[in-house]
């Protein structure tokens, strides 16, 4: 029997497509109070007043809450502070002081028996600032060098291995390449939403949107100085997140204090609008990369700037140069990364983090140096491939890199892509093809599991992570389900709740390497207990109890010192551009993954198209649209912020090579969702580049842009 | 949203006392702007008239032309086989506008009154003369492509964002109101005004004033006509830039032509250089080029939004070609 | 059919008339909902998605934006689809609405959620009643002519997980319609599907 590597529907599809999943603003409790938040509308000052009497006297309110009549929590620090956090600055305590760090800030807070009555009574309340010189300027002129602290978690300002600066001197082809790419926001269709309920006893329930039920609970456990053990963080599905989620936002010890506040458990949902200052996005980098190589294509030197933004009061820093030391065999390479404080709210882990920025960067150049040398891009990076992780030398734990570049090449039909005029024209549009590696770091962290048999032959996992909807239930499922040689069906998987045994984030692509291992002990251990080898009748050996409960955990082993483990890809892009209109379509993607073992294919494909389809949003519609006169951003809807729809996305197709890496770990996984985004946009920028010879240096590749660099080029 | 009072009204008398009453009554019809702007706090209005249960959702032919109801549904006129017909170019820029569902509910009275989506008006926070009179216009400096490139002031820059409005405005169609002093007619093209120094006086309409119907002369029926529209999303969005189009043409030669622009100006905008430059020739590409460079004639760039001007050419130059196409008997 | 009627917090108002209703009167309406009839008072304010979520208990529509602008909300009024949340629930006297709860029957999924369950047209799920809807009101307009007509009639379906393709199968799974030569072409699993290499 095996459930791993079948492509088994979605176990919570029911659910969902049901109505009966419920998000975080979707529990019905009684005596339910709403909170609204009254944003600031400076970016940088102090409260000079706050003229809260007509929202006082609105129908309904309960409470407005400000830093003069909010009490101040404790906020005991986090040592050590988690790894979604950044680890230099303090993060936002709301409502506690009169200080505006950033437009969009929460300045104060009603709360009233009905969501209608407290977002009215919150467009009553009456705040006057005394703004001060506020930084809204991306300025690389300001760019500082990461903290120690920042630089000791794998985001160092400077980096240097051979001799890059001399290499590139000499090398006999050579590209210098400027990129920026904007701010982009996770809009993850689900709202932020937290439902904060007290008891009698002091003990605290959250309803929360979250990826980290447990990051949740211990931060709120410190902002409140209360026992971690008397919170319970609940968060059975999530609404999309994309990183989102990570951190424990503001609004969640916002959400606790209005219950405290007014003695009944109030939800605090945060409009669209909303989101985009009270979580984070990913920050605007901009980049500028040397590239050198010998006339066969061989790199010779890699130099690598990128600047970042954050906000001035955390340090929030990116592994955007990673994919540069490690994606290619090259002996001269130096990282400079630098970052921008500005009055904005702190960007956040979005979706291939660091990364999937590095690698837009990187992938495009590439690009670039490709035509420098009159070179296919396809060669130049199968020249160029690392058969060791070229920065520390370790080999790596599996590698099919040079399967998915040949596989997806030939799937796609690389070899025979239309190149001359006429072949590349249909009505008013061209055809254009490009392609880009992928890369991502696969970790794995600490967790526990449990599994409970059941006389009636069912059995149940348990654990706190999470589903934002790679399919965490139907993947633990699969694993339980071949551990203990029961039927699918049989099985169920409980998680999203701080009752349940504690996991890390889910995110980072860390949750079935993670996850899946906990569970897969907890069934061999449940096995030991009950003294039942592989293939023997588990039931029978209940013996007459109703059920047996055993715990298992997993955590990383000696492999992560001597070996270096990542998941691999290799996109090919197919565009249609109409010269004239400036207008990019993408007609379809190819992409070939080497994610180690697939659990499920049917799943781990959804992820890849999904990847795909924000790929395409970050090369051609996504960005945050910030004034720097007002440090305002403007397109804070979706209406305006353009996340790709239906008609934006052609034929996408997502194929795995053969992998299983059980050095990583004992299930093979290495992790798909990250690099499912990883190269997806430069792969479509460089098929824009095809399509019409433009180098246009700045995602989204827009229609103004288009036509603005013809204009530029004379043409 | 502030409270309001609710009224619906079965008549449309009952709806013209409210609005004669206070000016500040709003009419809700498909509601899928309103709705926007009250949860936002941009429009807090005391009272809100349903007007969407009025007899005003009937399409005719009459002897004169096409009578469409100010309450058909989006989707329904889209539909309509003699509007799809006969009058393409309306059904090809509603079927461009919004999604599915907001063309079910939003209507034709409601469309062409739908207010701009410049992003400073929108926040319901910047600085923006159309909201708050007299705070300034911040999108004159700011960066957002939608700014005006005809007939903007010191005062505003924001576009009109409606498709269906260049469609009509292309076939000289007219709006039919019934209000305070009785019923009249109104050319399209004088329905929305310039910003001037009061952009938040947007159109022609008094107080109490209801739209009741679109009348698109039948002349309209036998232009050669299109729509042709531009955005950055392949779907689901409101124009970067639109056109549209209608040439009367005897033999070939066109006779008359009438050109509108979307999203240029706060209202559409005609191109009145182009369409004398059409008079008397016959359609064929290199005259829709030249007629796209002349519908660019007085566009004047501010902030970001240069790249419009251009686009602008370039899309009035695809809408002609569409009906050279129509014109050869070639209907892709 | 039954009947129920649900007490609002607000007051209903007092007059008759509508004309004589003060700004935050509560506005009687009776809404016929998955063929159960509700007859609240409603503050005039309170969207349609608003009061299915927060009065009756039905949490499947979402609110994603609270604008129109991503389709979370999207239900069928008299049978057609509609985005709850730019309707006011005061405005819907009468209106026969069917929500992603009122689409299954005696327990079985409706072909189309069968559909997305079977082709994996969602991650998430949190757009995915919307979505649903959305399909079955385009199937019962007559509008799944073939994919590029369906690819735009659902595009005011925002889904950020991406999971298009798949709903796009799950179209041609409910519907019949044939994938063009040219998407076959473009996506193995069409080419597995057709037998072809």
């Amino acid at each position: 029997m095996n459930a791993i590597g079948s492509p088994i529907s979605r176990v919570d599809g029911p659910a969902k497509v049901t109505g009966a999943a419920t998000y975080a603003a979707d529990f019905a409790i009684a005596n339910l109070a709403h909170a609204a938040l009254v944003q600031a509308s400076v970016p940088a000052g102090r409260i000079a007043a706050i003229d809260t009497r007509a929202a006082e006297a609105a129908p309904g309110v309960l409470a407005v809450m400000t830093h003069e009549n909010t009490r101040r929590l404790p906020w005991h620090p986090r040592d050590p502070r988690p790894g979604v956090d950044p680890k230099s600055g303090e993060r936002l305590h709301p409502l506690e002081d009169d200080l505006v760090r950033y437009d969009g800030q929460p300045v104060a807070m009603v709360v009233a028996t009905s969501e209608v009555e407290a977002r009215a009574a919150a467009e009553l309340v009456r705040v006057s600032y005394a703004p001060t010189a506020a930084r809204t300027r991306f300025d690389p002129a300001y760019g500082h060098e990461p903290s120690a602290a920042t630089a000791k978690a794998g985001r160092p300002g400077d980096t240097a291995r051979g001799d890059p600066e001399d290499a590139f001197t000499r090398s006999e082809v050579t590209v210098d390449v400027p990129f920026v790419q904007p701010r982009e926001q996770h809009v993850a269709m689900e709202p932020h939403a937290t439902i904060a309920a007290w008891d009698d006893e002091g003990g605290l329930t959250l309803y929360d949107k979250s990826q980290w039920v447990d990051n949740v609970r211990t931060e709120i456990g410190l902002a409140f100085g209360i026992d971690e053990k008397r919170i319970r963080v609940i968060s059975p599905f999530v609404g999309g997140a994309f990183g989102s989620g990570l951190r424990t936002w503001p609004h969640v010890a916002m959400a606790a204090l209005a219950a405290e506040r007014v003695g009944r458990p109030v939800r605090l949902a945060l409009t669209r609008r909303a989101l985009f200052t009270n979580t984070g996005y990913r920050p605007r980098t901009e980049s500028r990369i040397r590239l050198g190589a010998d006339r066969d294509g061989t790199l010779s030197s890699i130099v690598h700037e990128a600047i970042g933004q954050t906000s001035t009061y955390e340090e929030y820093a990116e592994t955007t140069l990673t994919p540069t030391r490690q994606l290619y065999a090259c002996e001269n390479v130096a990282t400079h990364y630098r970052l921008v404080d500005m009055n904005v709210n702190t960007p956040s882990p979005m979706r291939g983090p660091g990364a999937a920025t590095g690698q837009l960067f990187l992938e495009t150049a590439m690009d670039e140096l490709a035509q420098a040398l009159g070179m296919d891009p396809l060669d130049l990076r199968l020249k160029n491939l690392a058969e060791r992780d070229p920065d520390s030398g370790k080999p790596w734990s599996s590698k099919a890199l040079r399967a998915c570049y040949e596989q997806a090449a030939e799937r796609f039909g690389w070899a025979d892509r239309p190149r001359d005029d006429a072949a590349r024209t249909v009505g008013h549009e061209r055809i254009g093809s490009g392609m880009a590696s992928a890369f991502y770091p696969a970790h794995r962290s600490k967790a526990r599991a449990s599994v409970t048999l059941y006389a009636n032959g069912g059995a149940m996992v348990q654990a706190a992570t999470s589903d934002m909807g790679p399919g965490t239930y139907t993947a633990l499922s699969q694993v339980a389900a071949d551990a203990l040689g029961l039927p699918l069906e049989q099985v169920r998987v409980e998680i999203g709740d701080t009752a349940l045994p504690q996991a890390p984030a889910h995110g980072g692509s860390i949750t079935m390497a993670t996850l899946g291992n906990a569970v897969a002990n907890a069934c061999s251990r449940l096995r030991e207990d009950l003294g039942v080898e592989n293939g023997g009748d588990l039931v029978a050996a209940l013996g007459g109890r109703d059920s047996h409960r055993a715990e298992g955990s997993s955590s990383p082993g000696k492999e992560a010192q001597d070996y270096e483990s990542a998941a691999f890809g290799a996109i090919f892009a197919e565009v249609r551009v109409d010269p004239e209109l400036g207008t990019v379509r993408v007609a379809r993607l190819v992409g070939g993954y080497d994610v180690g073992r697939v659990v499920n294919p049917k799943l781990a494909r959804s992820q890849c198209i999904g990847g795909m389809v924000q790929g395409i949003g970050m090369a051609l519609t996504e960005e945050a649209l910030f004034d720097e006169r007002l440090g305002r951003v403007m397109n804070a809807n979706l209406a305006e912020y353009l996340a790709p729809v239906c008609a934006d996305v052609g034929a996408l197709e997502a194929f795995f090579v053969e992998s299983d890496d059980r050095i990583f770990n004992p299930l093979g996984v290495k992790g798909l969702a990250e690099i499912a985004l990883c190269g997806v946009a430069a792969a479509i920028v460089n098929a824009v580049h095809d399509a019409t010879g433009l180098r246009l240096h700045r995602v989204p590749v827009t229609p103004e842009r288009i036509v603005m660099a013809q204009a530029a080029r004379g043409g | 949203m502030q409270p309001f009072a609710y009224h619906k009204v079965r008549d449309a008398e009952t709806a013209i006392a409210h609005g004669a009453r206070d000016p500040q009554t709003i009419f809700l019809a498909g509601g899928t702007d309103l709705v926007q702007l009250l949860e936002d706090g941009i429009s807090r209005p005391q009272g809100v008239v349903d007007i969407s249960a009025l007899p005003f959702d009937a399409i005719a032919t009459t002897i004169d032309g096409l009578r469409i109801g100010a309450l058909a549904k989006l989707a329904d006129v889209a539909d309509h086989a003699e509007i799809r017909a006969r009058y393409p170019a309306i059904a090809a820029a509603l079927g461009e506008t919004a999604s599915p569902m907001v063309r079910n509910m939003a209507t034709m009275g409601g469309n062409l009154l739908q207010r701009t989506r410049c992003l400073y008006f929108r926040d319901g926070v910047s600085p923006c003369n159309k909201r708050a009179p007299g705070s300034g216009c911040s999108a004159r400096l700011g960066h957002d492509a939608q700014a005006a490139l005809f007939g903007a002031s010191e005062a505003c820059v924001a576009t009109h964002p409606s498709d269906l409005a260049v469609a009509l405005l292309a076939l000289d169609a007219e709006v039919l109101v019934v209000g305070p002093s009785g019923e009249r007619s109104i050319p399209l093209d004088r329905l929305h005004r310039l910003p001037g120094e009061t952009p938040w006086i947007e159109s022609d309409l008094e107080p109490g004033e209801v739209i009741t119907a679109i009348f698109v002369p039948r002349e309209a029926a036998g232009r050669a006509q299109a729509y042709a529209k531009l955005r950055h999303r392949a779907s689901f969005e409101w124009p970067l830039v639109s056109a549209a189009v209608s040439l009367a043409l005897v033999e070939g030669t066109i006779e008359d032509a009438r050109i509108a622009l979307g999203a240029v100006a706060h209202k559409p905008w005609r191109a009145e250089t182009a369409e004398r430059l059409l008079i008397g020739r016959r359609i064929d590409d290199a005259l829709a080029r030249e007629a796209g460079e002349a519908a660019t004639d007085g566009a004047r760039p501010i902030a970001e939004n240069a790249a419009k001007i251009p686009l602008m050419a370039r899309i009035v130059t695809r809408a002609l070609q569409d009906c050279a196409r129509q014109q050869a008997g070639d209907p892709s | 059919m039954s009947e129920t009627t649900t007490g609002g917090a607000a007051r209903p108002s007092a007059s008759s008339s509508a004309s004589d209703a003060l700004p935050g009167a509560a506005h009687e309406v009776r809404l016929v909902v998955n063929g159960e009839v509700h007859t609240l008072a409603v503050d005039p304010r309170a969207t349609l998605l608003d009061t299915l979520r927060d009065r009756l208990g039905l949490t499947g529509a979402k609110k994603g934006c609270a604008h129109g602008s991503c389709g979370a909300c999207t239900i069928l009024v008299d049978g057609r689809r509609a985005v709850s949340c730019l309707m006011l629930a005061a405005a819907c006297d009468g209106r026969e609405i069917t929500t992603i709860e009122g689409l299954a029957t005696n327990g079985a999924l409706h072909p189309v959620q069968q559909a997305f369950v079977d082709q994996d047209a969602f991650q998430c799920g949190y757009c995915t009643p919307g979505q649903i809807m959305s399909v079955a009101g385009l199937l019962a307009e007559g509008r799944a002519r073939d994919d590029a007509a369906v690819r735009d009639e659902l595009s005011g379906n925002i889904c950020r997980c991406g999971a298009y393709p798949n709903i796009l199968a799950a179209v041609r799974q409910v519907s019949g319609i044939e994938p063009t030569p040219a998407e076959i072409g473009a996506d193995a699993r069409l080419r597995d599907a057709a037998g072809g290499a």
